[in-house]
Formats: structure tokens, C-alpha cells, sequence
């Protein structure tokens, strides 16, 4: 039932992975002693968190699919990350906007599906 | 002072390693209920991708970054070669080098091997639970268990749901139409609006998310590093604009 056959490249890209996001994680704590950022490199390191979480979560939500653009609102993914923003601007407690969005996004799915 | 030190014996055994592990699995809680759907739908849909059952578990057991793998399994899905894969990951992992250096002054007392292993958990996830912690509380013991706890809950669910995914995504593929993967928006939704105190911060991030809209059409993903880049250039700017009107006045 399992292959669990693998490939060269896969091998070479999930170590490649691995080591990259190890290396990112732990970095800092060698180097950190060693010598200051400069303070842009520091100030510029504060956005990263958010720019890149933004420009994850919204292709993945205007463009479910992959390649076309769905600012419809019969786009339930649309539907789902705009109530995750309402509950999580007005209650700001996470598993209340994880939980309640994800129950709109299936909900909506669903509704779509039966009668559209 | 006999009863200071039971008031103080009474604290520590609150905070004994043991119960500020369980504390900050339990902590993490929510985050787990967003990662379980996000964990199988991985899964899932590397199976459908081709990617091989062994390629798909070293990476949430090596890796265990959610989103680069889930990005990932779309890449490989449109034969991208895998160097590209890894810079990709570069990429969207970069973030986790900003929990790095949070937590530096944090782990200083810590020996090396502990800070290899929570540098290896440092997800978004365990990140936002345990700096909580370490922000609170200055003088009590054992956090460095709480980091663990929470890190050890989510590698665990992570890898359990990997393996749910990857089993019933070959026996059930309809699964990867049930839109389980909106757990990751809905997650990091939740995890961007703390971080919209400042007009820079908006920003960045209203910049991003267009970017990463009228970029999209960019081949592996390229979109990504140059929202990612747009995003981090408007709120460094914005930053500087404001401060020099701020300044002029």
C-alpha cells in the first residue's frame, strides 16, 4: 500500500528544505553576540512577519484556485476569510475566529454547492 | 520567613517543569484545532501530487513549516525543479527568522542543545504562545518547559495528521475538495490582526496582499517573495515618512 520509494530530487529538496528552515530558525543565536544590525536590518525584520502571512492568505483566498481572481461573493473562501477578519477585529480571541470562520467557510461551501 | 519560603516552595511547585510543559500544550490549544485540518489536507494532497509518501513524511518530521510545505506541494504539482522549491521556502520561512531573534534574549541561559531544539520548533504557532509567556511572569521558573510543551503538541499533531492525510488522501481523494485548506487563512487571519497596532503595519500589509494579487501570475511562486518584498519596503517607508513628519512638526 505504501511506496515508500523516493527520489533523488526528493531527497536533495526535502533536505534542502530542512536545512534552510532549521538554519532560519536558529541563526540568530550564534550570531547575535557577534555584531549589531544595523537598525534598518531590525526595523525591516518586524514586517516580515506580516507582509509575508498577507501574501500568503490572499491569493489563497481570492484565488482558490490557483489562477483565476474570485472577488465574487459566492466565493465561499472570500466568504470565510471576511468573517475571520470581523470575529478577529471584534474579539480578537483566536480559536473563536479559527472555529467560527471555518464553520461559515463550510457552511457557505456547502450552501453554494446545493443551490447554485 | 517560614512562611515566605512555603509561599515560595508552593510557587516553584506550580511551575515545576512538568506542569509548565502540560501548560503550554494546553496554551496552544486553539492553534492546534487550525493546524489539524491544514496537517490532513497536506497530506492529502501531496498524495495527489505525486510526491512520494516518504518525500511528504520527511517534511513535516525535517521541516515542519505548514505553509512552505503546503506551497510546496503546488510547486511540485507544476513540476517545479527543486532548488526553486527550496529557495521558495527560503522565502516563505524567512519569517521564522524574526521569532529567532526574539527569543535570543530569552534562551541565553539555555544550553546549546536546548536552543537547537526549540529554534527547531519555532513555528508561528508555538512562537506566538511562548512569547506570551516569556513577556509575563519574570520571575518564575521552567518557561523553556512551556516552549517545549507547545512545540512538542504541535509536532505531534502535525506529523499524526500528515500520516491521516497521506493514508486516507489515497483511499478518500474527494477529501482534497472539502476545502480544508481554508484552515490556513483563517489561521494566519487570526495571527495578522494583533500585528495591525500601526499605520506602517497596515501598510505592509495592505501592500502585500495586493502585490501577491498582481504578481500571481508569476511562475513558482515568485509572486510571494515580491509581495513579501513590497510589503516589507512599504512599512519600512511608511515608518521613515511618518517619523519625518512627525519630525518637520
Amino acid at each position: 500500500m505504501f511506496n515508500i520509494n523516493i527520489q533523488m530530487d526528493e531527497i536533495f529538496m526535502v533536505a534542502g528544505m530542512a536545512i534552510v528552515t532549521f538554519g532560519i530558525r536558529y541563526i540568530m543565536f550564534p550570531i547575535s553576540g557577534q555584531f549589531q544590525f544595523p537598525p534598518l536590518f531590525e526595523r525591516a525584520l518586524g514586517y516580515v512577519p506580516p507582509a509575508v502571512l498577507s501574501a500568503i492568505i490572499v491569493p489563497s483566498v481570492l484565488m482558490p484556485t490557483g489562477d483565476t481572481l474570485n472577488l465574487n461573493l459566492t466565493n465561499p473562501y472570500l466568504i470565510g476569510a471576511v468573517t475571520a477578519c470581523t470575529i478577529g477585529w471584534t474579539y480578537k480571541r483566536l480559536l473563536v475566529t479559527i472555529v467560527v470562520s471555518m464553520v461559515v467557510f463550510l457552511a457557505s461551501q456547502w450552501i453554494l454547492k446545493v443551490f447554485c | 520567613m517560614k512562611n515566605n519560603t512555603e509561599a515560595g516552595s508552593a510557587q516553584t511547585l506550580r511551575c515545576s517543569p512538568r506542569s509548565q510543559l502540560f501548560a503550554g500544550a494546553v496554551d496552544t490549544f486553539p492553534l492546534i484545532v487550525g493546524a489539524i485540518p491544514f496537517g490532513i489536507i497536506f497530506g492529502t494532497l501531496a498524495a495527489t501530487a505525486g510526491l512520494s509518501f516518504a518525500a511528504a513524511m520527511g517534511m513535516s518530521i525535517f521541516v515542519f513549516a505548514g505553509s512552505s510545505q503546503f506551497i510546496t506541494v503546488s510547486l511540485v504539482s507544476a513540476g517545479t525543479a527543486w532548488p526553486m522549491v527550496v529557495l521558495t521556502t527560503f522565502v516563505v520561512n524567512l519569517r521564522h527568522m524574526l521569532y529567532g531573534a526574539t527569543m535570543v534574549p530569552f534562551y541565553k541561559e539555555l544550553s546549546e542543545p536546548w536552543k537547537m531544539v526549540l529554534a527547531f520548533g519555532l513555528t508561528d504557532e508555538t512562537f506566538a504562545v511562548a512569547i506570551n509567556r516569556y513577556y509575563k511572569d519574570d520571575a518564575l521558573p521552567n518557561k523553556e518547559y512551556y516552549n517545549l510543551g507547545s512545540m512538542l503538541f504541535m509536532y505531534i499533531n502535525w506529523n499524526l495528521c500528515t500520516l491521516v492525510g497521506l493514508t486516507a488522501g489515497r483511499a478518500f481523494p474527494e477529501i482534497a475538495g472539502w476545502g480544508l485548506d481554508f484552515a490556513m487563512p483563517a489561521t494566519f487571519i487570526g495571527m495578522v490582526i494583533p500585528y495591525l497596532i500601526s499605520k506602517p503595519m497596515w501598510a505592509s500589509v495592505i501592500t502585500a496582499g495586493t502585490v501577491s494579487i498582481l504578481a500571481g501570475g508569476l511562475p513558482h511562486k515568485l509572486g510571494l517573495m515580491v509581495a513579501a518584498i513590497a510589503g516589507v519596503t512599504a512599512g519600512v517607508l511608511s515608518e521613515k515618512f511618518l517619523s519625518e513628519k512627525d519630525a518637520v512638526k
